[in-house]
């Protein structure tokens, strides 16, 4: 198998704070090739979306936390890199994809405004015109026809599927290698949200875009990634192809999780056992022993 | 209680101004054994020794007509922390309560409440006491009326502000259904609401107010001589700036240390009880 | 623009409503005055007919609202009756000396913005670092002294001890400048005497930055308060996720949407400013409406007390009416929204 093009290798993550030491993450092993879809799902607080942030440098500078272990981006460790090297990553070959996508947007700047800055992160002397012409253009390709109206709209006068669809526009604009999506559009209307997961999807393939999805909701993790790792409080507890882990999860967290899911053919709410401590059974990796990295 | 203490002693700021605030304080209680000139706080002459730099036993120096500066200043805080207590004491409960209601009852109580607080608010604050004092007898008493009238409406504004939003609350609504009075539901559902914030804005202008006070006596339309006041003796030294500048430097810095000092520890309130604005 | 339109028509008659409310608040106060007014505008040396002569032009024997009536009316055609301080109409002293007041007030404001809102960006991009400490402390410092004690401290230092500005004045007597505006900093560009101008703002420096030191420390602490406050939004995480700058970030992502809250009282500070004027005034012999306003609240000059204060709260409502739009206009949602807040 090729390098990958995230490597993540036994990763720790700790913040110092008034009252001592706590670890967030106990060392997790994570790797996406060259557009690649894979999916990170746990529960809140499980660690998935330090992780994301770690990815794109945003917690190296802050002073309390302390990272162990090693995150190669293209064949490159972070932590060797200088803070502003992992400045000049973000917005231009990793970007990231909000929860909110109302609230992240910047609320007093036109959205056309907005697409010229992240335009101009790629190429420092795009011209507004010209940046106006390129964003009409990925607008387009998630299914924006009067993009002219878009971008001369502030967020808050847009429904949320339509900030949604401009914050996935802008996280591709500059063609990045790695898209980090956060819980996309768990803020929007299911289908909405199904809209606009659908559209992401035929983008990055197109683009072939190697994605890190980060969700708590199994059915949409399904239908997305091609590869899947769950987290359980700071550990990867189960890793294997979508398929094999859906048909088979052989991890007591990853069949609690799957159990926890309300089905639409009825049957009541399932009894998940208080007891959480088989929860913290090894890891179940379905490519052991294949050449997984 | 024990908690916020712990937390403003903990941190060097705001111990800074509990250090302060506890020496205004106490200077101001203690003045008659602390001051070296007890009786220099009235109309005391002694050409003597009238206009002195600092030098032992006056270590602030002497005004025009011979009196001991620092010995002044001790009775000057007492008198504009009295003045502080009694305007808060006045203006929180009247601007509070116009706050509480205009806020709950919303509609047309609402809509005149807070267009007379309007016009209180747009005379800027100092003019509005000025011209009040104007047309009293320049007595303490009617320096803390004038003080009061301008003080009350910012906590109206305050109140009302907190009101508007807790009214919509879960809580507010449950008395509601169940059935409570107007009354129970503004005084005891809403009102413990507001208590962090009017708390933390009280530490603030306890700071103000001796400011206020200071800046009308200044001008000449606060407390009158013999008695003591950091604003007018500032007003009386300018002008034999710079040659005597003991008569001006000191009051100055003893407002600006009393100020300052409440500044800072209901900066940390702010902090502490989460207080907005 | 018609939601620009809409508000600034709706403040106005609140405005209105207001300045008419102070009108009736002010004479309120003004008629509360011990003693006879005329007999105290007269001096004890009038004859008791001067006395009642004066009462009857004043209309003081009428019911207070019958005088009130009078006072509207008068107001209503640009008259504030005649000052018995200086038997001059109230309207002609106030032309004299508020502009030397509004030129100080609104240099102050401008120095309150030019370095308040700066300072509290650098205080809340290095929140917590020893920068921010420094400004804290500083701002904190600002708003705890009345400008009178700044005004004796700077002219101390900047004018006496270290004589870089001047003790006094607005101007030195060697430039006669024709007033047109009543701004010497506007008169003197008018007239093309570019030394009068630069003499002219020598002079202001240090009483528009004594009475501008606690507006910067509000304006400071508001900002910095602000955008702390910002720093916490989903957007911002979004800007650092695409790399920019910090610099950009504070100055452009997270100040704006910071300074909407914090124009509001700013307005307000501004307000103060028209009333501690007075105290800088007094301490540079600044030629304003300090010693006019003083003189007559002292003498119970009851129409110039009256004119005074409504001069002064119109100025100040006019600001705040100009600080309303300046707040649509930065804010998308009041200036687009067709419903106006």
């Amino acid at each position: 198998m090729s390098r990958p093009l995230l490597d993540i290798r036994d990763l720790t993550l700790g913040f110092k704070g008034w009252t001592g030491f706590t670890e967030v993450l106990h060392g997790i092993s994570l790797n996406i090739q060259q557009g690649e879809r894979v999916a990170l799902v746990g529960e809140s607080g499980s660690g998935k979306s330090v992780t994301a942030r770690i990815v794109l440098g945003m917690l190296q500078s802050l002073r309390s936390a302390r990272i162990g272990g090693t995150v190669e981006f293209d064949g490159r460790d972070l932590a060797q890199m200088s803070r502003t090297e992992r400045q000049r990553l973000r917005g231009t070959r990793i970007s990231m994809i909000f929860q909110d996508p109302t609230s992240s947007l910047n609320p007093v700047y036109r959205i056309g405004t907005q697409f010229h800055e992240v335009l101009k992160r790629e190429v420092p002397n795009f011209s507004y015109q010209d940046a106006m012409g390129r964003a009409a253009e990925i607008l387009r390709e998630v299914s924006i026809v009067d993009a002219e109206r878009i971008l001369s709209s502030y967020p808050f006068q847009l429904s949320g599927g339509m900030n949604q669809r401009v914050m996935i526009a802008m996280a591709l604009a500059n063609e990045p290698d790695l898209l980090l999506a956060d819980e996309p559009g768990t803020a929007l209307d299911v289908t909405v949200q199904a809209q606009t997961l659908d559209l992401m999807r035929g983008l990055v393939e197109q683009h072939n875009t190697a994605v890190l999805f980060i969700s708590h909701n199994l059915g949409v993790v399904r239908e997305f990634a091609d590869r899947v790792y769950v987290i359980y409080k700071g550990r990867i507890v189960e890793h294997g192809p979508t398929t094999a882990l859906f048909d088979n999860p052989r991890h007591p967290y990853t069949r609690a999780l799957m159990m926890a899911v309300p089905r639409l053919t009825g049957g009541g709410v399932p009894d998940i056992s208080d007891d959480a401590s088989a929860f913290s059974a090894p890891l179940v990796d379905h490519l052991a022993g294949e050449s997984s990295a | 209680m024990k908690r916020t203490i712990s937390i403003l002693i903990a941190n060097p700021l705001s111990l800074l101004g509990v250090v302060l605030v506890a020496t205004v304080v106490l200077s101001a209680l203690f003045a008659d054994f602390i001051a070296p000139f007890p009786e220099h706080r009235g109309a005391v002459v002694d050409f003597a020794n009238f206009n002195k730099a600092p030098e032992w036993p006056y270590i602030m120096g002497t005004d025009l007509v011979g009196r001991d500066i620092f010995s002044r200043i001790l009775y000057a805080y007492r008198i504009s922390l009295i003045l502080g207590v009694v305007v808060l004491a006045i203006a929180v409960p009247i601007g509070v309560t116009v706050g509480l209601v205009a806020g709950y009852f919303g509609g047309w109580t609402e809509y005149v409440l807070m267009r007379i607080t309007d016009i209180f608010l747009s005379i800027p604050p100092l003019v509005l006491a000025m011209s009040i004092m104007g047309v009293l007898e320049p007595t303490l008493a009617n320096g803390m009326l004038a003080v009061t009238v301008m003080w009350w409406p910012w906590y109206t504004r305050l109140v009302y502000n907190i009101t508007r939003s807790e009214r919509e609350e879960g809580y507010v609504l449950a008395a509601e259904v169940i059935g409570a009075s107007p009354l129970h539901v503004i005084f005891r559902e809403i009102l413990p609401n507001c208590v962090p914030a009017v708390v933390t804005k009280m530490t603030l202008d306890l700071g103000f107010v001796i400011l206020i006070a200071s800046s009308l006596s200044f001008l000449g339309l606060g407390v009158q001589p013999p008695t003591p006041d950091l604003g007018s003796m500032v007003a009386d030294g300018a002008k034999y700036l710079p040659d005597s500048w003991w008569l001006t430097v000191f009051p100055g810095l003893a407002i600006l240390v009393a100020v300052f000092g409440f500044n800072l520890i209901g900066d940390a309130l702010r902090d502490i009880l989460g207080a907005d604005q | 623009m018609m939601p620009i339109a809409r508000l600034l028509s709706k403040r106005l008659g609140t405005s209105l409503l207001v300045l008419f409310g102070v009108s009736m608040l002010i004479f309120a106060i003004a008629r509360i005055i011990p003693g006879d007014p005329a007999r105290i505008a007269l001096g004890p040396n009038a004859t008791t007919e001067q006395v009642a002569a004066l009462r009857a032009a004043l209309h003081l024997d009428d019911p207070v609202w019958i005088q009130y009536g009078y006072f509207l009316g008068d107001l209503l055609r640009g008259d504030l009756g005649v000052s018995l301080y200086t038997n001059r109409p109230v309207t002609t002293d106030i032309a004299q000396f508020l502009p030397a007041t509004l030129e100080l007030v609104f240099v102050a404001g401008f120095m309150m913005v030019a370095i308040g809102l700066p300072l509290g960006i650098l205080s809340a991009r290095y929140r917590g670092g020893i920068a921010d400490n420094m400004v804290r402390i500083v701002s904190l410092l600002g708003v705890s002294a009345p400008s009178f004690v700044w005004a004796v401290i700077l002219m101390l230092i900047f004018a006496f001890y270290l004589p870089l500005f001047p003790v006094a004045g607005r101007i030195s007597d060697s430039y006669s400048i024709q007033a047109v505006t009543g701004f010497l900093l506007v008169d003197t560009l008018i007239a093309g005497n570019f030394r009068a101008f630069g003499n002219a703002a020598w002079h202001i420096v240090l009483p528009a930055f004594a009475l501008a030191l606690s507006g910067i420390g509000q304006a400071t602490r508001l900002t910095r308060a602000n955008m702390v406050e910002t720093y916490e939004r989903p957007y911002i995480e979004m800007a650092r996720s695409y790399g920019f700058p910090g610099k950009r970030i504070a100055n452009r992502y997270a100040f704006k949407p910071s300074l909407i809250p914090s124009l509001t009282i700013i307005g307000l500070d501004f307000a103060a400013m028209l009333g501690n004027a007075f105290l800088v005034e007094a301490i540079f012999a600044w030629p304003g409406l300090s010693r006019y306003g003083v003189a007559v609240i002292l003498r119970k000059d009851l129409n110039a007390i009256v004119g005074t204060v409504l001069i002064i709260s119109a100025t100040f409502l006019i600001v705040n009416i100009i600080v309303d739009l300046l707040i649509a206009f930065i804010n998308p949602r009041i200036r687009l929204s067709q419903r106006s807040s």
